[in-house]
């Protein structure tokens, strides 16, 4: 549904996207994953034909994104990081007025409107001007507004961003139903992974204009494993420096650090087994022991570490606009 | 088939017919989506907006007043040949006329209209939402344009009409067609002049950041087109042709007046004025210099309305042209902005 390819855009000398190669298919809820300022809303806009990229291609549904513009938009819904409405308008007039900029006749977007404003719990509040709309409302406004056009892809940069746990049920909910009941592609940008995690049928992460990684939760997994990134947590009686410096000097072991109570040892391989041995022999008791990995919290922060640190050199050295 | 004869039923000629059905899709294709409900919106919003009722009262106030003054200081004198016309030139005592009025206070209909015309947009957060529509970009920007100068034609002429119906009422003078004509000549440029201030507000409401600063900006500027850039254009022409002494004047006065001339109409505050005083008064036979040699011989009369046209031609394509250019100003620097976050 969605095909890049070597897509690149750059400001001035800073790559906001990188040749970024991505495919989603019908029907899919994907995650763009990544820190603030890795480009993912360079990359949205791209999508839109709103920012023309330096090189490379975009197509939804066959169609070029910055060459018809117009075409994609036909079928491509956006919900922008913290949408605006027309605060003079009430709610159901600024959805009245996005679907007369898409051309539907007057009957057909009042009975729109009204389902959509149903749909998302907005009924009550609709004839509010949206002036008076709290930050949730508006991300509600928002969906519905994105669905007068009836897309068949819906792109949303940062929904989940400061709404409350209800209301993110709700949305969660939603943007499942969307994928599944009605067969939309759904593109969520969001540096929240949790959320994501629980509605994403693939997640891809980006980090520097870079897509790192890409694939389901439990390949994003594997793949770390693969690559020998391993954090054993655990937890030895009696704890100390003796301890830490038995295990760091431990073969495989590349560094061990305290969190809390436990200590997170990071190795390139399984060091389960050696581990046990190793402090059996020593005269420690083991009173926890695990691996962590598989979960999307532990891929996340793997792989947004070098990042971090990459975009704290980068904002030390030429603070960006 | 026979294509030379029409079909039966049919009001034109197969040729012409499709020649005409050709035209309509041509001009339907040019139909940018979305104008026309961007057009609709703008215009609402504008109408139900405090800001523009206000300059809309401010306006009808001054320019009652304006009227009254007119009414008055004509009732007393024994009146002119154009007695129309001079409801909306006399101005008495205090009270500017209706011309002056407008010129000053129409560049401000223009301001308010423009100026937080895209920067709004972009602090509201609706640009983005509005851009991810199927509409071609330059609709955003045409649709805002063309709502506000429908909106300015349609203030100009009401007040100019209504000025007008109230002062025959009042003096229960009949307008002759000349001067109806002059009045509608006047309103045009009065459309056009304020035109070119909703053209360069919106501009700057695309340049500047906030809608503050765009505001502030256009202020600025009307204020310097307006009070100004006379004492410039003489400040300029005296360093150029300098008039100080006996021999200089002889010499330069010419050259300094001209220059002067020239300079402020580089305002179209004096641009406006200019034209509009000279459709108003048929009495003004010339805009630039006239010497002695070139009125020898010239009959004393009133010029005819075509007269008066060909004087303020360069005026109106004058204006004409900073509109326009005003507006591709915004257009051009519009499209050529990137949509990009933050």
């Amino acid at each position: 549904m969605i095909e890049i390819r070597g897509l690149t855009k750059v400001y001035g000398e800073k790559k906001a996207v990188d040749s970024l190669n991505l495919t989603i298919r019908k029907g899919e809820v994907f995650g763009l994953l990544g820190p603030n300022g890795a480009g993912k809303t360079t990359t949205t806009l791209m999508l839109l034909g709103l920012t023309e990229p330096t090189a490379g291609e975009a197509f939804i549904a066959e169609r070029d994104c910055t060459k018809e513009p117009i075409a994609v938009k036909r079928i491509v819904g956006y919900l922008p990081d913290n949408v605006g409405f027309y605060s003079d308008l009430t709610g159901r007039e600024n959805l009245y007025f996005t679907g007369r900029l898409n051309g539907l006749s007057e009957e057909e977007l009042r009975e729109r409107a009204e389902k959509l404003l149903v749909r998302v719990g907005m009924s009550e509040a609709a004839d509010q001007k949206t002036g008076t709309y709290s930050r949730g409302m508006r991300q509600r406004l928002g969906i519905a507004d994105v669905l007068m056009k009836d897309p068949e892809v819906i792109i949303m940069d940062e929904p989940t961003l400061g709404i409350d746990p209800q209301g993110m049920r709700d949305l969660l909910r939603l943007i499942r139903e969307l994928a599944e009941e009605d067969g939309r592609t759904v593109l969520v940008s969001s540096h929240q992974l949790y959320q994501i995690q629980q509605v994403c049928d693939r997640v891809g992460i980006f980090v520097e204009g870079r897509l790192i990684a890409c694939g389901t939760i439990g390949e994003l997994g594997k793949k770390m494993e693969r690559e020998g990134k391993y954090t054993l947590e655990l937890q030895a009686e009696p704890d100390n420096d003796a301890l830490v410096s038995l295990l760091s000097h431990m073969e495989g072991a590349s560094a061990v650090e305290r969190e809390g109570e436990l200590l997170l040892v990071r190795s390139g391989e399984d060091i389960r087994r050696r581990a046990t041995l190793l402090l059996a022999a020593n005269g420690y008791t083991v009173l926890q022991l695990r691996q962590k990995g598989g979960d999307l919290d532990e891929i996340y922060s793997r792989y947004f570490e070098q990042a971090e640190a990459g975009e704290r050199k980068a904002s030390a050295g030429k603070d960006r606009k | 088939m026979n294509r030379r004869k029409p079909a039966s039923g049919r009001l034109l000629p197969e040729k012409t017919e499709n020649k005409l059905r050709d035209f309509v899709e041509t001009v339907q294709s040019w139909r940018s989506p979305g104008l026309k409900a961007l057009f609709d919106k703008e215009m609402t919003d504008h109408i139900r907006s405090r800001r523009f009722q206000l300059i809309l009262a401010l306006v009808a106030v001054t320019s009652y007043a304006s009227l009254y003054g007119a009414v008055s200081g004509l009732s007393g004198s024994e009146g002119s040949d154009y007695l129309f016309l001079a409801l909306y030139t006399t101005s008495s005592g205090s009270i500017p006329s209706f011309l002056s009025f407008i010129a000053l206070l129409g560049p401000f209909v223009g301001i308010i209209l423009g100026f937080d015309g895209i920067s709004g947009e972009k602090s509201d957060r609706t640009l983005y939402r509005i851009a991810a529509q199927p509409i071609y970009r330059d609709a955003i920007i045409n649709g805002k344009f063309l709502a506000g100068a429908a909106l300015i034609v349609l203030m100009v002429f009401t007040m100019g009409i209504s000025i007008g119906a109230a002062g025959i009422l009042a003096l229960g003078i009949r307008p002759s067609p000349e001067e109806v004509a002059r009045v509608f000549v006047f309103l045009v440029f009065t459309a056009v002049y304020i035109c070119f201030w909703l053209g360069l507000s919106l501009w700057l409401s695309v340049v500047a950041r906030s809608a503050a600063a765009s505001a502030m900006a256009a202020i600025g500027l009307w204020i310097f087109c307006a009070l100004f850039m006379g004492l410039v254009a003489s400040m300029i022409a005296g360093l150029v042709y300098p008039v100080n002494t006996q021999m200089q004047a002889l010499y330069n006065s010419m050259g300094n007046y001209t220059l002067d001339l020239y300079l402020n109409r580089l305002s179209p505050y004096y641009l406006y004025s200019e034209a509009v005083t000279t459709i108003m008064n048929p009495g003004v036979r010339s805009v630039n210099v006239i010497t002695m040699q070139s009125l020898d011989g010239a009959v004393s009369s009133y010029l005819s309305l075509g007269q008066s046209l060909l004087l303020v031609w360069p005026h109106l394509a004058g204006l004409i042209a900073l509109m326009l250019g005003t507006f591709a100003g915004s257009y051009v620097c519009f499209m050529r902005q990137e949509i990009r976050a933050k």
